[in-house]
């Protein structure tokens, strides 16, 4: 199959593209890229003018919650709520039930992925069995059966040991740990960020501190065990300035942080709307504030959902009893073009480094780009569209958003995976 | 004047106009609590529930005898006793309430926030009798009411609210309530005890008792409870009592006439000492008086909002 997408403007870093062209996908790759192509036989004509045609968005943090808790999502439902949010590539979290801690589950995700998922999908495995934080699961073979990193992500790997541990042999095997740093004894059993709101509210609060202080501690260890180390969805002030540091130093790190990271603070949490509640907390309008510095100067590499789709049933209880999470697929896109690039905050060029290049880089996938020769993983977005976020009709099983009625620019027309159209005219098509 | 609200969830939002309502009608109901007779017909016809996930003795008795003293079938739900231990959610329980005819349903939670989760999905009235450390709104009005009973208003008045304030939903209730009328409300306790972000509600923090004490109307203590010390919130019983405890000494850096006020239960001789509990100044144990008397207000303003009637 042909496809020829004509008068987009394509944006490529890799490939160093920023301006309209036309772009011929052949045999699944991209075949073509020019300022005008002729008529090409046998070829599914895409007018892109007046939008964007990006690599395929890459998403470095998702929980598809297959296998074990198919009633929040399934590798179905949840591929199919990327592909309407323009991700073609996901990375999902092992807290699933069994974990992913060994081979034969890789190959459960990759088999069932392949069979009735819409987008390429990439398991992380476990750090340790179980995610228990007692002993390192077999990293080794999770990297050979095809998991792209390795993280307890849920928790933190309580024991710095462990931890140590873990960068040094997973780096033995080109694996990048990925962490979720919260100091679960700082963070007690707190529900929201700690401060004025939390106070009014009366609900626990979690000090930025007890993401920081594990931040530092991961640091320290990727530095000594000279390993890479990647800190999951940064949301601190304090954190992005511990990183930013390590990185001046050397130290090989990189970051990623969430939409709601940027876009919300926990004045979100008013009303004890359980939607907003999420791990970590949303933070003040400070933490905010240097959660985008730290996306424009570099210091974070990579804009990840940090999809986390729950039931209704598990969203509509008291704040406290609440689980955490935001279904983040079909929103992670719009927030980003209306928080960060029409506030001039990036350009698209950082957009799609970080939701397309880097996330690929870091993972090991070759994604990302639309260099010629790649697969043809495209994703084309008219960002000056602007609609109301109706949780209702997401494609993910999970309706969990705290950004339902909030007006965002940014509308997903195409996606399309291996030179296939997922979605067409911003309607899945499969 | 009507109560704007369907439900009495706390004081953060209730205007000096609805407090002043609710005080002048818990002044006619403890007229009728101090009369020979205490029986009155106000609420005959309605039925009121309690649920109440936590323990408690003299709130929930306090809104019990209200609710007798005017007339309501009243039914008490508890959590060890219910459905609640079987794992049904709160807002099927409620709903189940609901569907019996129930008029005001009572909830003390120990998370903040459910009152509200119950009372956006039942048709009755929802009154928060506790919940978490968000607000315990009954409490702050018969404090307001014991106030002004004696002193007529609240404006302008130095408040000293003095203990563990993290933790205390009766402190953030009479912080809404008081600053709303106007007084100045000061705190102080452990750092460790105080929350984040509180000086923005419009209080004073300071950095001693002795310091918030000084020249203050009111002198509030609150409970505090003795297991917050195993979680390392302050070292000891002994030394909490000796840097942040209410005593006679302390309580002279006050006004001379300074009312004391505790919402109960004390722990003698640690938050509070004895003679100040029991000595002069203190009005704990009309607080409780004024609690039911305070009850019987809000009950019947609730059961009254759909009336033509004008206010009692």
């Amino acid at each position: 199959m042909r496809v020829l997408i004509r008068n987009g403007h394509i944006v490529d870093p890799e490939s160093g593209i920023d301006g309209v062209y036309d772009l011929l996908v052949e045999d699944g790759r991209i075949a073509e890229i020019n300022g005008f192509i002729g008529p090409v036989a046998n070829c599914c004509e895409i007018d892109a003018k007046g939008m964007y045609v990006l690599p395929g968005l890459v998403d470095a943090h998702c929980h598809l919650r297959d296998p074990g808790y198919e009633y929040k999502e399934d590798i179905e439902s949840g591929t199919r709520s990327a592909a309407v949010g323009g991700f073609t590539s996901i990375a999902c979290m092992p807290n699933t039930n069994p974990v992913i801690d060994n081979q034969s589950v890789v190959k459960y995700i990759l088999n069932k992925a392949k069979t009735e998922g819409v987008v390429n999908v990439y398991p992380i495995g476990a750090v340790t069995k179980g995610q228990k934080g007692e002993e390192l699961s077999e990293i080794g073979e999770l990297k050979f059966a095809g998991a792209v990193a390795i993280s307890d992500d849920g928790k933190p790997v309580r024991s710095s040991s462990l931890m140590k541990k873990a960068l040094q042999y997973a780096s033995m095997f080109d694996t990048t740990v990925i962490s979720h740093c919260e100091d679960p004894e700082l963070s007690d059993e707190g529900v929201m960020n700690e401060g004025y709101r939390s106070t009014v509210l009366g609900l626990k609060g979690i000090p930025a501190a007890a993401e920081a202080v594990m931040v530092a501690r991961d640091l320290i260890l990727a530095e000594y065990a000279n390993a890479p180390v990647h800190i999951a969805h940064v949301s601190t002030e304090m954190s992005v300035d511990l990183i930013r540091q390590a990185k001046k130093r050397g130290v090989k790190v990189t970051a990623e942080t969430c939409p709601h990271y940027f876009a919300l603070t926990d004045d979100a949490c008013e009303g004890y709307n359980t939607n907003a509640k999420v791990n970590p907390p949303l933070g003040s309008g400070k933490d905010a504030r240097a959660v985008i510095e730290g996306i424009k100067d570099g210091t974070i590499d990579i804009i990840a959902t940090d999809h986390a789709p729950h039931h209704v049933d598990e969203k509509n209880v008291e704040f406290n009893l609440a689980s955490s999470g935001i279904s983040g697929f079909e929103t992670a896109a719009s927030l980003a073009v209306t928080h960060l690039v029409k506030p001039g905050h990036i350009t698209m060029a950082q957009l799609v480094e970080k939701m397309c290049a880097n996330p690929s880089r870091i993972l090991g996938l070759s994604k990302g780009s639309l260099a010629v020769g790649r697969s043809a993983d495209i994703t084309i977005i008219d960002i000056n569209e602007e609609f109301t976020v109706d949780p209702s009709k997401f494609k993910s099983k999970g309706k969990n958003t705290p950004f339902a009625g909030h007006r965002l620019s940014g509308a997903v027309y195409y996606t399309i995976v291996g030179g296939e159209p997922v979605v067409s005219e911003k309607i899945l098509i499969r | 004047m009507k109560l704007k609200n369907k439900d009495i969830l706390g004081l953060k939002d209730m205007t000096a106009e609805e407090i002043g309502h609710v005080m002048s009608t818990a002044r006619t109901m403890k007229m009728i609590l101090e009369s020979n007779s205490k029986k009155t017909p106000h609420l005959q016809g309605k039925s009121i529930v309690t649920l109440f996930y936590e323990n408690s003795t003299r709130t929930r008795l306090s809104f019990e005898l209200a609710s007798k003293y005017m007339g309501a079938s009243s039914a008490n739900i508890s959590a060890s006793s219910s459905s609640v231990a079987k794992g049904e959610t709160l807002i099927d329980t409620g709903k189940t309430i609901d569907a019996m005819g129930t008029d005001i349903i009572i909830i003390r939670h120990p998370m903040s926030g459910a009152p509200h989760l119950l009372a956006r999905n039942v048709k009755a009235s929802v009154i928060n009798a506790g919940d978490g450390m968000d607000e315990h709104p009954t409490q702050a009005l018969l404090d307001i009411f014991t106030i002004m009973e004696k002193r007529g208003s609240l404006k302008g008045m130095r408040v000293a609210i003095i203990g563990d304030i993290y933790h205390s939903r009766v402190a953030r209730s009479n912080i809404w309530g008081m600053t709303t009328l106007g007084a100045e409300v000061g705190v102080a306790g452990p750092s460790t005890l105080m929350p984040p972000g509180i000086e923005q509600t419009g209080v004073k923090v300071y950095s001693t008792v002795q310091e918030a004490l000084i020249d203050a109307d009111v002198v509030m203590g609150l409970r505090i409870q003795l297991e917050r010390q195993k979680k390392g919130l302050f070292p000891s019983i002994r030394e909490y009592a000796k840097y942040f405890g209410l005593d006679e000494k302390r309580l002279k850096l006050a006004k001379k006439d300074a009312l004391v006020l505790h919402p109960g239960p004390i722990n003698r001789g640690v938050e509070i000492s004895t003679f100040v509990a029991d000595g002069e100044q203190s009005v704990i144990n009309e607080q409780v008086t004024n609690g039911v008397a305070v009850r019987m207000a809000l009950l019947y303003l609730l059961t009254r909002r759909d009336s033509v009637e004008g206010p009692y």
